[in-house]
């Protein structure tokens, strides 16, 4: 038999065929599950069979097309904490809104997958097409509320900016193939280097186009537009979901392409991502405030935090890289955390995203408070929370590559950003409650809620553990 | 000599058509340059030696794609569609920005370099044939990606289905 | 391909002598393709009338014989009729895309060893293309007449050329593996080594998918819903008349004998037979060509029409499937011997 000794090596791709093989099943099974609860549970084991497999998997495989390191491995575990999470707080999510089908969890599941085959391609085709897996089912999930016209918005809109977006990244690609022969990152860095037409305006323009491209998939400024809109219209558990994990493997890619393949070109395109981050940050802070609606508000804040966390990727080197995963580690929590919170402000009949649906909810639910509290103080950055350890570390980072003065502005940004955050707080604590609220609990919900709150305040106190994951995950990069 | 002036017939003909298709006020006349658009594109690919490509291109753009367009436009009430606005906002803006990129394009471009060529020339493709050569790199070299192919397009599946088929429950 | 790497030498004599052959051979081709149209029209009635115990067309020459001609000068001298609120461009070119779409095809289709008039690398997916375009023609001919007869006779037509053409491209998959190749002569040539030097055999079901789907894909009996009289009128070209009406009868026709080429191409060893017959190397190729045009008229004499669920049931969940498994399972033969 010929074939059999020809399959190629694909020891290191198992985490991915694993998880493959398993939302196939999963897809299949659903038809005879009854109960989705069961569909929700299987693919959070399905997620930690996944992670099992991780921790034994590093290596390239189909000549370099696949890579998995430590940079990969941890980006993956962003990916599966945040798959997990956001499983968790759909489940009785998705009930209310009466849209509780299987296939919404195998579409998460092959979403994640998109990201981890992003955070491992070693090659640009595998990169774009780890892309379009990852964004087709997102896609697919904003649009999930059918009878919603919002959510069909919001799933047609992501869609064609997000086409938009991927017609960049290709004209790039097609830039860099026709310069340099190849789509291999590493064999795109190597001709850059050998041949000396690193700076040629060409190789530029292809740096622009991708950060055009990878702009949208972070929802940096001025790539923004999508972003509060699609935040708003999709289901609130999809837009925790997308806020992080999508976000995350676009930064994935962003560090893999720019720090491999335009490395030698640091200088060039931190001059590029500069203005960028800093208008990032403008735009998502500034404009969060003027807002009503609290998905929104939300949406805007991730905007901001994509500013953040490229100021670790311009800082670059190790300690840039490492301080950027550490960051949106711990923004997963944090935000699905706060997600968590506004899902459960959804009844029947009951939308509760306006941000006054928040008055006095500290005298009628005070737990559901204190989390908003605390999600709320994590991503301003207030100490002891893990989003001050994370912006301190990106900082560091920062001030040690010599940009004392973006660190500055940031911190400057930071500031601003307490306004809208605190005010949630302001209104919660310190207004009368206008109605009464109910609030839809659920076990999967208090454990994810759980969960992520424990993860926030044990890393904003004992930080050392996650940050020394994430250089050890870099050090191999 | 001859080869450029095909070239640039198809180019100048690829481009000047394309606008025509989003400048109709008609959707099906739209469909129809549409049509004749994804024909030069083929003829491209052809003068490019990739003869598959071509003919996949008329299979499943024009043949599938295409008709499926048309199929939905002609349930569209086109009366109000021909009256309606199809530009939204500040159009202009996004011309100029488009004509910015434009020379931003051309400026860098003047400066490309190609890179080396791979194993598969000309002379390869057109011995082993463009088929053969698209196969063979297809289930060797690119097994991976094309796997991953198929992935998305089982997620396209499923998508259509969620989003059309699935039965509301109230 | 080589047509164009041909016509690109410049200044050459052997460049008009080219040209002057591809002339030739396409006037050979397009003159005795259209008499064949116009005799299937002749044969079909005549079939038709004696299975239903009827003599078909009698008066116009000896047994009607000069019947085909008569009604070409008819068409062509009727007076042609434009629906008043019809989108006249589109309609006057609706059957004209119908035409092209079917004639174009021809090109490609080897009738004897080395008579083809584009001896293409990728013969069979032309034809596929090709044939794919020929909902275009129905499908606006049906929008433009601005007539809800022939509206829904298009919508139909495009839904069920799109379905069927899968099954169709599907099942000619196999035979591409079988020969290794997409060239209709390497194909044919290497059916040589299989049993009566067919395909037919080692790809039955492909075949069996093959004949259905292009009964299908021509709109003949019994999937004959876009122009289901009963229900429709006519169908797409119901508000045609004259020589427009008459294109799409040609295109109609004129796909039938391509399909029906293909077939013999792909399964039935085309201008191969049992036996040589001297000085006619393409008597085995029209004789399977009749045949098999005789089994279009007898299905449609015999069997009743589809209703149009079970026709689209029978594409997406019968046919699709087991041109798929012929796939599959030629390629695990195909590895295993």
């Amino acid at each position: 038999m010929k074939i059999l000794t020809e399959m190629p090596d694909v020891t290191a791709l198992m985490p991915e065929i694993v998880m493959t093989c398993l939302a196939l099943v999963l897809l299949m099974l659903d038809l005879f599950i009854r109960r989705k609860e069961i569909t929700a549970l299987l693919a959070i084991v399905i997620a930690a069979v996944v992670g099992f497999f991780l921790t034994g998997s590093s290596g390239t495989a189909f000549s370099g097309m696949f890579i998995s390191d430590g940079y990969s491995s941890f980006f993956k575990l962003i990916f599966l904490v945040s798959l997990v999470l956001s499983v968790l707080i759909s489940i009785r999510y998705i009930k209310i809104e009466s849209v509780n089908f299987g296939e919404y969890y195998s579409l998460m599941l092959f979403s994640t997958l998109g990201m981890m085959l992003m955070a491992s391609a070693g090659d640009i085709i595998v990169l774009y097409l780890g892309l379009e897996l990852m964004a087709l089912s997102l896609y697919v999930l904003a649009g999930f509320l059918r009878h919603d016209t919002k959510s069909n918005e919001a799933s047609l809109k992501y869609f064609l900016l997000g086409a938009f977006a991927s017609a960049f990244l290709l004209y790039g690609t097609s830039m860099i193939y026709g310069l340099t022969g190849t789509t291999n990152l590493k064999a795109i860095a190597h001709y850059l280097a050998a041949n000396g037409v690193a700076h040629n305006p060409a190789v530029m323009l292809s740096v622009i186009l991708f950060v055009v491209a990878f702009g949208f998939k972070i929802a940096a400024a001025p790539f923004h537009m999508w972003a509060p809109d699609v935040y708003e219209g999709a289901p609130t558990s999809v837009t925790a979901f997308m806020s992080v994990g999508p976000k995350a493997a676009g930064f994935a890619v962003f560090g893999r392409v720019f720090l491999t393949a335009f490395g030698g070109l640091q200088v060039d395109w931190a001059g590029i991502l500069i203005p960028l981050a800093i208008l990032t940050m403008a735009v998502g802070n500034i404009l969060a405030i003027s807002q009503t609606n609290i998905k929104r508000m939300l949406a805007y804040s991730s905007i901001a935090h994509a500013g953040y966390a490229l100021i670790g990727l311009i800082a670059g080197g190790g300690n840039g890289v490492a301080s950027m995963m550490n960051y949106l580690f711990i923004y997963a929590f944090m935000n699905i955390g706060a997600f968590g919170v506004v899902i459960m402000l959804r009844t029947e009949g009951f939308k509760g995203e306006e941000i006054t649906d928040y008055e006095g909810l500290a005298k009628s639910h005070p737990l559901a408070a204190a989390l908003m509290l605390v999600f709320m103080f994590s991503l301003t950055g207030i100490p002891p929370t893990a989003g001050f350890v994370g912006k301190f570390y990106l900082f560091m980072a920062a001030v040690a590559e010599g940009y004392t003065w973006l660190a500055l502005v940031a911190v400057i940004f930071s500031a601003i950003s307490a306004y809208f955050y605190l005010r949630i707080v302001m209104y919660m604590y310190m207004k009368e409650p206008k109605a009464e609220v109910a609030l839809s609990t659920s076990a999967p919900h208090g454990i994810a809620l759980a969960v992520a709150t424990c993860a926030v305040l044990l890393i904003g106190v004992l930080p050392s553990g996650i940050i020394e994951l994430a250089r050890a995950a870099v050090a191999g990069f | 000599m001859m080869a450029e002036g095909i070239f640039i017939y198809l180019a100048a003909a690829i481009v000047i058509l394309s606008v025509l298709v989003i400048t109709r006020s008609n959707p099906v006349h739209s469909m129809i340059t549409m049509l004749v658009l994804f024909f030069h594109i083929a003829a491209l690919y052809v003068t490019l030696n990739a003869e598959f490509l071509a003919a996949i291109q008329v299979i499943v753009y024009a043949g599938a794609i295409l008709v499926l367009f048309l199929f939905v436009v002609l349930l569209l009430n086109l009366k109000e569609e021909m009256v309606a606005r199809r530009y939204i906002g500040p159009w202009p803006l996004g011309v100029l920005a488009a004509l910015g990129l434009l020379v931003v394009i051309v400026l860098s471009l003047k400066s490309f370099i190609p890179g080396p060529s791979g194993v598969f020339t000309t002379e390869v493709v057109r011995a082993e044939t463009n088929t053969k050569v698209l196969g063979q790199i297809l289930f060797t070299e690119y097994l991976y990606p094309f796997e991953v192919v198929s992935m998305i397009l089982l997620v396209a599946i499923i998508g259509a289905i969620v989003l059309a088929k699935k039965r509301l429950r109230n | 391909m080589n047509f164009l790497e041909a016509a690109m030498q410049p200044g050459s004599v052997d460049f008009l002598y080219n040209i002057a052959i591809i002339v030739i051979k396409i006037l050979v081709v397009f003159g005795v393709i259209m008499l064949h149209v116009a005799y299937a029209t002749y044969f079909e009635r005549k079939t038709i009338g004696h299975m239903q115990v009827r003599l078909g067309p009698m008066r116009v020459g000896p047994h009607g014989l000069l019947q085909p001609i008569a009604d070409g000068i008819k068409l062509f001298f009727k007076e042609d009729i434009i629906p008043a609120q019809s989108d006249k461009p589109v309609f006057f070119v609706a059957p004209v895309i119908s035409l092209v779409a079917a004639l174009t095809s021809l090109a490609v289709i080897p009738f004897f060893d080395g008579f083809v008039i584009a001896d293409i690398n990728v013969g069979l997916l032309f034809v596929l293309a090709m044939s794919s375009l020929g909902s275009y023609g129905i499908i606006l001919a049906g929008w433009s007449s601005n007539s809800k007869y022939s509206f829904l006779g298009g919508l139909r037509s495009a839904a069920q050329i799109i379905s069927y053409e899968i099954a169709m491209g599907l099942s000619l998959v196999g035979v591409m593996m079988l020969s290794g190749s997409m060239n209709l002569t390497e194909i044919v040539k290497a059916q040589e080594h299989y049993p009566l030097g067919m395909f037919l055999f080692p790809q039955l079901i492909a075949c069996f998918v093959y004949t259905i789907s292009v009964i299908a894909e021509t709109n003949r009996a019994p999937f004959d819903l876009p122009e289901a009289e009963s229900e429709l009128v006519a169908g797409y070209f119901v508000e045609y008349s004259g020589m427009r009406y008459g294109l799409f009868f040609i295109a109609e026709y004129t796909a039938m004998i391509i399909m029906a080429s293909i077939g013999i191409v792909c399964f039935l060893g085309g201008w191969n037979g049992p036996f040589e017959i001297p000085y006619v190397p393409f008597a085995w190729f029209f004789l399977k060509l009749y045949l098999l045009i005789f089994v279009y008229y007898w299905i449609r004499a015999t069997l009743p029409r589809y209703r149009y669920d079970h026709l689209m049931d029978l594409g997406w969940k019968v046919l699709i499937p087991l041109a798929l498994l012929n796939i599959v399972v030629t390629g695990i033969v195909k590895v295993l011997l």
